[in-house]
């Protein structure tokens, strides 16, 4: 190994220029695969932070009897509310009707962390300056403190007032700005036809635009005055340990309370998709740097073996094995490529972390101040692997052509 | 390694039988090798001489294990050689025999010492020492010992020559295969080398093969073989 190691290093280093455009190659490829994949995957990440800060893992919603249960608890009290025939023969009814229960039993599940009965209706809110829609949500605050980042969310006022205020009202930073009112101000709350005042006592701000411009809490029993509901609920939002397990925890909840429950991950499908699909485009791209690098050093290492025809010849007259040769050839693959692997891991890091600190501003879909990555060994790994697969497969084909070299046909055409 | 060579000269390291190559394909086929048989005793240094063209390289080659005959039969140091596979032919060539081609073939990036150890590195018998003390004594055997450390791209045609003559010993070989070793050298290096050749084959006891157009040079060896016609007279 280390015999022929010695004649591939000197095979390598009278072709330094073609070999050193190879490894600039690898290393950038490999670099710039880690940095787009930690700048994706971290906006990713920031993403599903956001949107469990702002509506939790789960939220179990209406109620659905299947076509046997139905007709068993199908009784004379289907004047409760009207029910909706789906393909699976699913019928729903919208709501929760009896929350406290059903909390309960939620609450139960050792995977579940927080619960929050949550009861939401439209209505229109006015400041003496104008009129806009909105989504309120009726909470009961330490609950939904438990399911979200409201907490943290504050930016002007304080949830400790609120709490103390039962005609307190939280709004959006947006909202704040479109109505122009301040701490302190009055808001007027419309719901057909009936008309409640509240005062504003704190303004959030999630970083989600729409949330930011049409999300109003006010308390529960307050919500229930508003939309002339004194029981039930729109929905709970529910908060897990590991958020990762939400679909399995989701049917789970599903098949023992007989409720529509819905994951994050099937709630945001379509932003994590465009997420996924961005992620392994970008990947599919950078790959296709050390693609072109592997091209490179199969056109090097073909060329060395047209080269070195004679040396290779005179090796094996004198008892290397075609396997020596293969190794000969391979190991100045390895060489280039180990070298390539761990100089663009270095490079990586330096990027990372130098995108990191670079500033922009987005709001939209999250808000972000800088460039968020994501630190994930797996990035460097995966790196590594490709380079692997590219620069081995390139390197093996001019090995097996120079270990099929005829020695005596050479050494006859070049001066036997 | 030594043992397997009688060391009073007289044994017959190699022995071909009847040799038949033919070269080419198609329409420009030549029937180069007609049944050739000829034994290499040890301490000996045979020559074969004939006119360009007239098949002594491709004799050499099958008697160096690095061509195959279409017919007739190879035996190195008492072994069958022509039905063996590659696995048994490769390290043959590299214990056994010792190739000089007129071409020195050295590889250009190494030191003259490094080229001459290339084939004990493949044996794998001796110690990194071993080997260093080896070649030393192979460079002052070939009259090059203070310019083991030159890379031979650095040498002249004839310490090319010498090297490769240096490398051809370095595993002690029964058997060495030389083909127009002199070929590209000028009368006194020539000169010099065929008598490094005589001098190393009946110090050391192995059997010599050089392939000459030389008829002066080939007149001093202990046998001489003629290639006319494909066949040896
Ligand atoms: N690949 C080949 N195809 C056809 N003829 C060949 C081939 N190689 C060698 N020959 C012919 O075989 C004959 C013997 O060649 P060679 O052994 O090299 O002769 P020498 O070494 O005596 O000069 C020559 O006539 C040469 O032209
Ligand atoms: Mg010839």
């Amino acid at each position: 190994m280390k015999r022929n190691f010695q004649i591939a290093l000197r095979f390598l280093l009278a072709k330094r220029r073609a070999m050193l455009m190879t490894l600039a190659g690898i290393v950038f490829g490999v670099a710039f695969f880690i940095v787009t994949q930690a700048q994706t995957h971290g906006f990713e990440d920031l993403f599903i932070r956001t949107v469990l800060g702002a509506n939790g893992a789960l939220r179990v919603q209406d109620k659905f009897q299947n076509p046997i249960t139905s007709l068993m608890a199908d009784t004379g009290d289907s004047t409760e509310g009207f029910r909706v025939p789906l393909k699976e023969g699913r019928t729903y009814i919208p709501g929760i009707s009896h929350p406290g229960v059903i909390k309960e039993s939620v609450e139960k599940f050792s995977s579940v962390s927080g619960v929050s009965e949550v009861l939401a209706g439209r209505a229109s809110v006015s400041s003496g300056f104008r009129s806009l829609k909105t989504e309120v949500l009726g909470i009961r605050l330490n609950d939904h403190l438990s399911v979200t980042d409201l907490g943290s969310q504050i930016r002007f006022g304080s949830l400790a007032r609120y709490s103390e205020e039962p005609s307190g009202i939280l709004i959006g930073t947006r909202l704040a700005g479109r109505l122009q009112i301040d701490i302190g101000d009055t808001l007027f709350m419309e719901h057909l036809g009936a008309k409640r005042r509240y005062r504003l006592v704190g303004i959030f701000e999630t970083g989600v635009g729409q949330y930011d411009l049409t999300r109003t809490f006010i308390h529960l029993d307050e919500a229930r005055l508003l939309f002339k509901k004194p029981f039930g609920s729109s929905y709970l939002q529910v908060a897990l340990f590991d958020s990762d397990k939400a679909p399995q925890v989701a049917l789970h909840l599903e098949e023992t309370l007989q409720h529509n429950v819905d994951s994050w991950q099937e709630r945001e499908k379509t932003w994590l998709d465009v997420f996924r699909v961005l992620r392994f485009s970008s990947g599919l791209t950078m790959a296709s740097i050390i693609v072109i690098a592997g091209l490179g050093m199969f056109n090097t290492l073909a060329m060395i073996v047209m080269e070195r025809q004679r040396e290779i010849a005179i090796l094996r007259s004198i008892g290397y094995t075609r396997g020596d040769i293969i190794s000969i050839f391979l190991q100045q693959g390895m060489a280039v490529l180990i070298a390539g692997i761990l100089l663009g891991w270095i490079l990586a890091l330096a990027l990372t972390y130098g995108v990191s600190s670079l500033p922009i501003h987005i709001r939209g879909v999250f808000s972000a101040d800088s460039f968020v990555v994501k630190w994930s060994l797996y990035h460097y790994l995966w790196a590594g692997f490709i380079a692997s697969i590219v620069i081995l497969l390139a390197s093996f084909l001019p090995a097996r052509r120079a270990a099929h070299i005829d020695p005596g046909e050479v050494i006859r055409r070049m001066g036997g | 390694m030594t043992e397997t060579r009688p060391e009073n000269g007289e044994g017959v390291v190699l022995k071909a039988s009847n040799l038949h190559r033919w070269l080419g394909n198609e329409e420009n086929r030549v029937h180069a090798l007609r049944g050739v048989s000829l034994s290499l005793e040890a301490g000996k240094v045979h020559a074969v001489v004939g006119p360009s063209g007239c098949g002594k390289s491709t004799l050499l080659y099958l008697l160096g294990l690095l061509d195959r005959p279409d017919d007739g039969d190879l035996w190195l140091m008492g072994k069958q050689m022509t039905v063996a596979s590659e696995a048994e032919r490769t390290p043959a060539r590299n214990e056994h025999i010792g190739f000089v081609f007129q071409f020195h073939f050295l590889m250009p990036e190494f030191t003259a010492a490094e080229n001459i150890m290339l084939p004990m590195r493949k044996l794998n018998r001796l110690t990194e020492n071993e080997m260093n003390e080896r070649s030393g004594q192979i460079l002052q055997d070939i009259g090059l010992e203070d310019k083991g450390h030159r890379l031979a791209y650095h040498l002249s045609g004839g310490e090319q020559q010498r090297v490769a003559v240096g490398r051809a010993l370095a595993n002690f070989p029964g058997l060495l295969l030389a083909d127009e070793p002199t070929g590209n050298l000028d009368q006194k290096n020539s000169d010099s080398i065929f008598a490094l050749l005589c001098r190393l084959a009946r110090q050391k006891g192995q059997a010599v093969l050089i392939v000459t157009h030389n008829l002066e040079l080939a007149e001093q060896c202990d046998t001489t073989f003629s290639l006319v016609d494909g066949n040896l007279t």
